[in-house]
This record gives structure tokens, sequence and C-alpha cells, in this order.
């Protein structure tokens, strides 16, 4: 079944409302189980566009556009709305705290950095003894969790307490053909599904569901998953970009997906083997609206397709991310083009998704 | 049966993409049970018999994937790099063939210099090499998935293959269904997908079919071979009833029955504590609101290698097991 | 002092590497153009301004050193990804580096970056975890590789661009508080200067180089002979994992340095006079060098006799320098007061061939 491009399909724009509600979002603070700033602001993004909009029992925040007709296909999207961090652990006094990471946070980012601590987003750094005090043989160890602190000087001192969650203060900002910013992964999927709430295609129910706690374990995939009944999910998100060359200019092989290579579209990951009607359908897509994809690399790694394929008996399901370099540290790199390649590649899929599609051998 | 095996084995069927294996077992089954369903993750999910008043409705889960590898990348000189789908040893990969699904293409696995013989280097240090002398002739994607290649052997006794894991499952559950005349029970034979990677398959199948009682049909290791890990399971002693594994504690009570029905029938069996690994039976046993779950064995050297090795003794004797266990009202305690 | 504080945030956010001081300098011009008298570039590129004195000419005169480089990186090679391989530029720990804003100035212009650390693949396997090394890490500047060769060329310098941070109690923390924060202290004490009366003539100098050689503060002294040199710089302030023996207390008043690099009978007239004000200072012991401009500037010409004036600082050489600005308040105020206090018999009274009359 040949796949033909719908002769009135136009992809959903990203201009500047998007691109000014991505840096509002990865601007914000939500760290794994403290999503309540990004869902205020998805709430008030989507406020009127749904038949139903719900806040369950985790915090996952489902939406329901319904589409035009009877017994449709249900798809649920899922985009995460927590991102990775910290938690206070400990408080020193005179406004120097201990932390442990939210999330799988590559420890040796952390030196030097600002922080923002709390609801109220007090300002803060994570410190580094002067180089001048430390010896060759400190320097050639990693800086690890145990010898890092966030100050944030002693007139703060009460300013935060144990159990405060923390993220990096870093900015969004536009640079070159690339997006900046901290919590791209997956403030990009979730502005991605906003965007498709807003143009969604009227053949299907589109399920939508900003989810929680994805990087300390999908976790609000799978109570969403359950809730929601899909007939197929598709999971929007953020996968490494590890392109870059090797230190003696040795082929690359390990690199997962590229940049300016397109959506990644998943065959197989850590946590999901993807449904191969669903690869097969999204490339076909590709290959018919000459939109550029490629295929992540199988191996390590989840997305909330993980959590949601596993729900009642059994999800089809497959996940398609934006690549992006240093994902988990203080600011990730995207190229823009990716994002829009990405939207546009989703847009036109779901367009085409009938209930004939799963109808073949998976 | 042992044609049944040998049919079994020698279909490719990696976690993930087991549609080959299904199609023959459905083949294999057609008007031999009372209905043929697949679900949304493809398991097969197979029925025998009606609830009587004293029944249960008894899943029986093996799985029909194997392990296998996937494509991660063509490198510019034409060799697939690749990793595993499943818990592939690297030990046991180098020299040893793959064939891959969508293109038939046979790839030989070749390994980087390795200069530390005391160490065996992972698989992104391994490539498989189709016989391309360029790039553009090799037909292989990103993402396309092998099955390793080898076929099988009948040594008399004993079977050999790779895939063993679980295909003898497989063909132990396909005679139960089949030999299956009277039973009280609504007796569920789930072929399941998804094993290799964390028992996924099993949890939507269980999910969807409910049971009162669980059981998985796999293999297990041995400790009968020289210098191996201390396990008191070895070829050719009979089926091995699981009492506990890495990821699952059998229901006592399952155990209990389940020995109680070998003795009663005359039929050998051995008790297995296996440290590492797990089964559906896992998987089963959390759905819903749980259910009690047991295990039978089929013991097997050599597991997740190109050449598995079983008992023609043992599957045989497990086939008797169940049929023995299955015919009779299941009385918990 | 709002000023002050104003204008130190402002000098925070230019770049001013060593050796390439003219952004912070056109900063600092404008600032003291109104508080001197006379200004003029070294041929270093160290910054010199002279308020005159009240005294008969001709006058003797103090110097108030601060250097105004910053430490940073500069590109040393551009990968086929369009990646920069940097060097440092001044005392870096490495440590410290993975996922820092910088800023690329290029002669196009400035360009955004992002330091990074390769993924373990791209990395040797003996290097790939453990701590970051400088020679593995890089800049990617979001544009691709053929616009970033294009842009950026071997030799361009990398500053750090992370934004001043008010933290609550009075902490400003940012990059270059090192030495800028000492440059503020010099600022206000010229405007504290300006409603006081001062016999000698004072030189405010912002020298180069620091991080790296030392060249500005030794150049300056030779040029200007000053009569007495005082130095302000930055030193280490108490924070975790910083040994508290050689660590100093924030706001509680700058340190005054006291070893063979400092003029004992200077220091110890510096202390009397803190505290008859009832300024609080710090002692800070250096049994060989101070670590500052003072290494050579006590050792330029025929000798000049110098203090060293510190400002507690926490996290030296990282983006997130902290400061507390009640140190710089009570710095200039100490400086301005030692300054209108110089009289014609001050040199006198340090004479080191005069034994103390206690």
């Amino acid at each position: 079944m040949a796949i033909r491009k719908k002769p009135n399909w136009k992809a959903p724009r990203i201009g500047a409302a998007e691109l000014a509600l991505l840096e509002t979002l990865s601007n914000a603070s939500g760290v794994s189980g403290n999503e309540a700033a990004i869902r205020r602001i998805v709430q008030e993004e989507i406020n009127g566009l749904a038949d139903d909009v719900v806040v369950d029992a985790v915090g996952n925040l489902l939406v329901t556009k319904k589409g035009r007709g009877q017994n449709l296909p249900r798809v649920m999207l899922a985009a995460h709305m927590d991102e990775v961090g910290f938690m206070i652990t400990g408080d020193d006094g005179d406004g120097i705290f201990r932390i442990e990471t939210v999330g799988g946070v590559d420890e040796r980012t952390l030196a030097g950095k600002p922080v923002w601590v709390g609801e109220k987003r007090q300002p803060g750094v994570i410190g580094a003894k002067p180089v001048h005090l430390t010896t060759a043989s400190e320097r050639s160890s990693a800086l690890t969790l145990d010898a890092l602190r966030i100050d944030l000087g002693p007139a703060s001192a009460k300013k935060a307490r144990v159990g405060d969650w923390a993220t990096f203060a870093t900015e969004f900002t536009r640079v070159g053909p690339s997006l900046r910013g901290k919590a791209l992964d997956d403030r990009l999927g979730v502005t991605t599904l906003i965007t498709l709430l807003k143009h969604a295609p009227a053949n299907i129910d589109l399920l939508a569901a900003f989810t929680v706690q994805e990087e300390i374990g999908l976790r609000g995939a799978r109570v969403a998953g359950y809730a929601m009944k899909p007939d197929i999910a598709i999971a929007l998100d953020c996968t490494p970009a590890m392109d870059l060359p090797r230190w003696d200019g040795s082929e690359n092989t390990q690199y997962r997906s590229k940049l300016d290579g397109g959506p990644a579209i998943y065959v197989a990951d850590g946590s999901t083997l993807a449904d191969p009607r669903l690869v097969t359908h999204l490339q076909a897509v590709g290959d018919a609206y000459g939109i550029p994809y490629q295929l992540r690399q199988p191996g390590s790694g989840g997305t909330d397709a993980g959590a949601i394929h596993k729900t009642r008996d059994g999800v089809p399901s497959i996940s398609v991310s934006v690549p992006a370099r240093y994902l988990h540290t203080p600011a990730a790199i995207a190229r823009l083009d990716d994002w829009k390649n990405s939207l546009a590649l989703l847009h036109a899929a779901l367009t085409h998704i009938d209930r004939d599609l799963l109808k073949g051998a998976r | 049966m042992k044609e049944i095996i040998r049919q079994l084995v020698e279909t490719t069927g990696p976690s993930g993409y087991e549609s080959d294996v299904r199609a023959l077992v459905k083949k294999m089954l057609k008007g031999q049970v009372d209905s043929m369903k697949v679900d949304a993750l493809g398991n097969l999910i197979t029925r025998k018999g009606k609830k009587s008043k004293d029944g249960l409705t008894v899943m029986l889960s093996a799985h029909m994937d194997e392990i296998g590898i996937i494509a991660t990348h063509i490198d510019d000189n034409g060799f697939v790099r690749f990793t595993s789908v499943g818990g592939v040893f690297p030990r046991n990969t180098a020299g040893g063939r793959v064939r891959f699904l969508k293109t038939g293409q046979v790839g030989v696995i070749g390994m980087e210099s390795h200069k530390n013989q005391s160490s065996v280097p992972g698989l992104e240090k391994m490539y498989i090499d189709v016989g391309a002398s360029k790039r553009s002739d090799v037909k292989v994607s990103v993402g396309d998935v092998a099955a390793f290649d080898r076929p099988f052997e009948d040594l008399g006794t004993r079977l050999v293959s790779k895939a063993m894991d679980d295909r003898i499952g497989v063909a132990v559950l396909m005679e139960v269904m089949k030999q299956l005349k009277t039973t009280p029970h609504e007796v569920v034979g789930v072929f399941s997908t998804q094993e290799e990677v964390g028992t996924r398959g099993a949890t939507t199948a269980a999910y969807g079919v409910d049971p009162d009682l669980g059981i998985a049909l796999d293999v297990t290791l041995t400790g009968d071979t020289p210098n191996a890990d201390t396990m008191a399971v070895s070829l050719g002693n009979g089926p091995a009833i699981k009492v506990k594994d890495g990821g699952m504690i059998s229901d006592p009570r399952v155990v209990a029955w389940m020995e109680a029905g070998a003795k009663r029938a005359r039929l050998p069996y051995q008790m297995e504590v296996l440290t590492g690994g797990t089964t559906d039976a896992r998987s089963i046993q959390m759905t819903r609101a749980g259910v009690p779950v047991g295990c039978v064995s089929i013991p097997c050297r050599y597991v997740h290698s190109p050449s598995e090795m079983v008992d023609y003794g043992d599957v045989q004797n497990s086939v008797k097991l169940l049929l023995a266990l299955l015919s009779k009202p299941v009385q918990l305690r | 002092m709002l000023e002050t504080k104003d204008l130190l945030k402002q000098m925070i956010q230019v770049s001013g590497l060593s050796g390439h001081e003219a952004p912070i300098r056109e900063v600092i011009e404008p600032a003291w153009k109104p508080l001197t008298d006379e200004m003029h570039t070294s041929r270093l590129g160290s910054l010199h301004a002279r308020k005159h004195g009240s005294g008969p000419a001709p006058r003797p005169s103090i110097a108030i050193v601060t250097h105004m480089d910053a430490i940073g990186l500069i590109v040393k090679q551009i990968d086929s990804e369009g990646l920069l391989h940097v060097d440092q530029i001044g005392g870096l720990d490495p440590r410290v580096l993975p996922s820092q804003m910088v800023m690329v100035h290029t002669q196009g212009g400035d360009l955004p970056g992002l330091l990074v650390m390769p993924p373990a693949h791209c990395l040797p396997e003996e290097d790939a975890s453990g701590a970051p090394q400088l020679k593995h890490l890089r800049v990617d500047t979001g544009l691709r590789p053929t616009a970033a060769r294009r842009q950026v060329r071997v030799g361009d310098l990398i500053s750090f661009a992370s934004k001043p941070v008010e933290l609550d109690g009075d902490l400003l923390a940012g990059h270059s508080l090192d030495n800028r924060a000492s440059v503020a202290v010099l600022t206000e004490a010229l405007r504290l200067l300006g409603r006081r009366k001062h016999a000698w003539d004072v030189w405010a100098v912002a020298t180069a180089q620091e991080e790296e050689t030392l060249f500005g503060a030794t150049t300056s002294g030779y040029a200007l002979r000053p009569t007495l040199a005082v130095v302000i710089d930055v030193t280490f302030a108490k924070s975790p994992s910083a040994p508290a023996h050689r660590t100093y207390d924030q706001n509680k008043g700058p340190t005054l340095d006291w070893g063979p690099n400092t003029h004992p009978k200077f220091h110890r007239e510096m202390e009397k006079l803190a505290k008859r004000l009832e300024i609080p200072v710090q002692e800070a012991v250096y049994s060989k060098s101070s670590g500052t401009d003072a290494i050579l500037l006590q050792v330029t010409v025929e000798g000049i006799p110098t203090v060293v004036v510190g400002i507690p600082l926490r996290y030296m050489h990282t983006p997130v320098e902290v400061v507390n600005t009640k140190d710089i308040e009570r710095a200039s105020r100490l400086l301005a007061e030692f300054v209108s206090a110089l009289d014609e018999t001050f040199m006198d009274k340090i004479r080191l061939d005069k034994t103390d009359e206690n």
C-alpha cells in the first residue's frame, strides 16, 4: 500500500511563536517529580483546543482531541515534561547545600555552573576548588558529587531546604542554524506535541500525553498508556547525536544519530522493539513527502514508548526523536531544521494513519 | 517430534521479528486448537478446552523469539556494525555466521585487532563481513535484523541447534496443545514474543488472557559440564520444576502441584534453582492482581550460543508431565 | 558604591584575555576618565591614570595596581565537523570546563559557543571516563562545518560567557571577578579620593598579562617609577573543599599579605591604619610568593616597596567566582584613607635600615 503525498497537505509551521514557546519551556524548571511549572505552561497553551483535559494521579497532563467521525484510530503521542536536574539532599549551613542528581546527569559537567534552586528559582552556583589549590593528581580524577556543593550564599541559608529541586541556570539561545538550551530533552517534544494539537489531523483521535518522570524510568507514561488505551503510540523525544569526530580521525560508528540527519526513527532501543509496521509507515511517509529522516542506531536508551507498549494487552509503538548533542548536560544543541522535519514527518504520518495500517502482520 | 523441532529451530525469529515462527506454528496447529489469535505485540494466543466448574484458565507460555543482532552502521569499507537483540555473549560470536531477515544475506562475524587475549572485546569492536568489496555492495541498512545461522543436528538422544531457547519450549507447547484431549480447564497456549529483551510479549499476553494460573515453558541451564557453575540440573534427568530464578519465585503451591503430578505419573523430574535469568512466568505473575505461576524447564547446555543442546528424553517427558498436570483439576494448597 | 557595582557587572561581561586586554580597557577608560587628571596606555597595554596630589612638585607617587586581564581559551585547531580544539590562556582546571558557555571572538564578530566533552566512544579508551582533559574538549558553535570553518580561524580567542548573577547578601557571581573585583576597588577608591585631600600623586594602574607573564606590572613599574605600590588582587575565600588554612572569610574585610613578597613596614602601617579606622582586615601569610603582580613589581628597577591587598573570592578561576561587595567597599575605603594619610614623613617611617621604635 503505497503512500502518496496529499496535494493540499502543509506542514505546521515553526515560526516565532513556536520558538518563543520552546524558549519559555526550555528555561522553565521541571525536574522529574516536580513538573508543575511545565504543566502550567502547557495547559495555558492548549487552553480551548481539546475535547478533554485531565491531570492524573501522578501529574501527567492527558489531552484528548477527537477527529471527525466514529471509531477512528486512537493514536497516543507522548512527550515528557520532566528534565534531568538535582535535588538538595543535605544542608551544610551558611547557604551551602549537598545535592544528588535526578536522572542521568553526567556529574563531570556540574562544576562551575550557575543553578536555580526551588520554586522561587533562588540563584546559586556550583563552585569548584580554585585550580591553584589543587594538585596534579587531584586534577586527574573527576569531580564527583561528593566534592560538589550548591552555594546560595550565607544570606540565603534559609531560602532552600532539603528536598528542593534544582536545575542548571541555562538560558535558551539560538546559535546559527542551531537551538541551544537546557531541557531540550524533551521540551522539543513537548512543543512539537502542542503544535500537533493545534494542527490535529481529523482522521484520528489524537491522545496527547504530556508525561512526568520519564527520566527516572518512564514512570508517567506507564500510567498514561494504561489510562488512554491507545491503538497506536508514538513517543516524541530527543535522542543523543554522538556524531563528533573521533580523537584519531577513525570512523565514528557509534554516533546514535546525526545532526542534520532529520528526525530519528527508532527500530530498537533498550526499552522497545518498535512495531515494524510503524517503522515502515514513517519511512514511507518520509519518502513520499520528501522529508529527510534517519534511523536511530539500535542500542541502549529508552523513551516513553518503552512503558506504553507494554500496557494492558499491548500497544504497537514507536518513537521519533529530534537528534541533539550533549543531552543531560547544562546545554544541548539541536538543529532547527531537524525539529521542523520532525514535526512535518509526524504530522504527515498522522494524516495517513487508518485502521488498515495494523492489519498486516507485525 | 524431531522433525517439528528441526523445522522450528531452523526458522528465524529474533525478538520483535517472530512472524516466520508464528506462521509455522499457526500452520502446524491448524485444526488442532479451538481458537487462535494474534495480539498487538505479535503473541500467538491459542485456546483449547472450556473452563468447567472445577477448572481454571491456565496460561502456558513458550517464547517464539531467539536472540539475534541488529545493524547499527555500515562503515566506509562495507563492514556492518551491529548490536545485540537480547543477551548475545560476545565470546560466542566471533567466527559465527548470521543471516539477515529482509535480504537473506549471510555474513561472518569478525573482530578488530584485540591484543589482550585474556579478555573478550565488546560487540562494538566486532563487525559483520557480508562479502562485499565496497560499501555500495552491501544491501543491509541500519536497523536490519539478523539471526545466527547454524543447522540442526540430531546426535541421537541429544539435539543441537541455535534457538533451542526456546523453540524447544514452543515444540513442547505445540505437542501439549495437540495431544490434550480432555481437560477441565481452558488451556491457553501462548506463543510469546520479545522474551529475550525482557519478557515483554508475555506481559501484554497475560494481561489479555487474564489467567488463573500461569506456566512458562523455557530452557534452563545445567551444572553437568566440565568445571560448570554449581547447579543441580543435568541433561537427561527429566524436566526441571523451577523453584526460583533471577527474576521470579515460583508459587510454592504450583511447585508442589507439579512435583506431586510428576510423582503420580511416574515421570523423572528435577528441582531447579537458577541464579540468573528469568522467564515469561515473571511477567505473568505480576499481571493485573497477580497470578500464581510456575515453570517447567527443559535443561539445555550452552544457552545463548549457536549450539544449544537438549536431551530428547527430557523433551518428551516435559510433554507428558504437562499433559498429566492439565488433564485433572488443579488444587493449589 | 552602587555605581561601582554596576561598573563591575559591566566589566565581567566583556573579555580581555591576557595579552588581549583592549575590550576591558575600553570599559575602564571612561570610568576612570572623570576621576583622574591624565591617562595613557603602556606599550604592553596596561592602563595608567594619574590623579594629582596637593603636595608641592615633584610629588612622590603611590601606584595602585590591579590586573585587568582574564583567563580564557584560544582556538588551536578546527576539525572536520567544525568543532574547535582549544588551548588555555591562564590557569584553568579542565574539570570545570565541560558544558560552559563561551564566546568565540572571530574577526567577523562574536560567536556563542558551548564547551563540550565528546561522547566516550569518540575518545581513546583510557580517557573515556575519568577527569575531562583539555586536549579532548571542543567548542561547538552550533554552526555547520563549512560555516564554522569559514568564520573561525586558529588563534581566535574564547572567553567565558556566563552572565553575572546576584546572590542574596551582597554576593555577586560571575567569571573574571579575578581581577575585575579589584579594578572596582580601585575605581571606588578614586571616587572617594575625589572628595578628600591627598598630598601624593596616585597612579591608578590596570595591568595586562598577569595571568600569563606578569609583564604588565613590571613594565608599568619601570615606566611610572612609583614611590610605593599597592597591588590589589583576589585571594582564596573559604569554600567547600578548599583547605581552611589557605582560605579567608568573606564579609570580614580584605586580606593584607605578609611574607617576603611584601614590604614588612609598609604592611604594618596599613594594618595600623585599618585598626585605627575600625576597618576589618585579615592577615594572609605567604611563605614565598603572593601569586600576584607584586611578584615582579617588587623587584622592578631599584625595587619598589609593595604591599598586597586581597579580596576574598570563592571558586577562583571558575566561571562562577563569587565575591562579597561589602569586602570591595571596605578595601576601597582603606585605600582612600591610606592614600590621603600619606605625607612627607611616610617613606622615612618605613625605612628598613631603621630599628622599630617599639
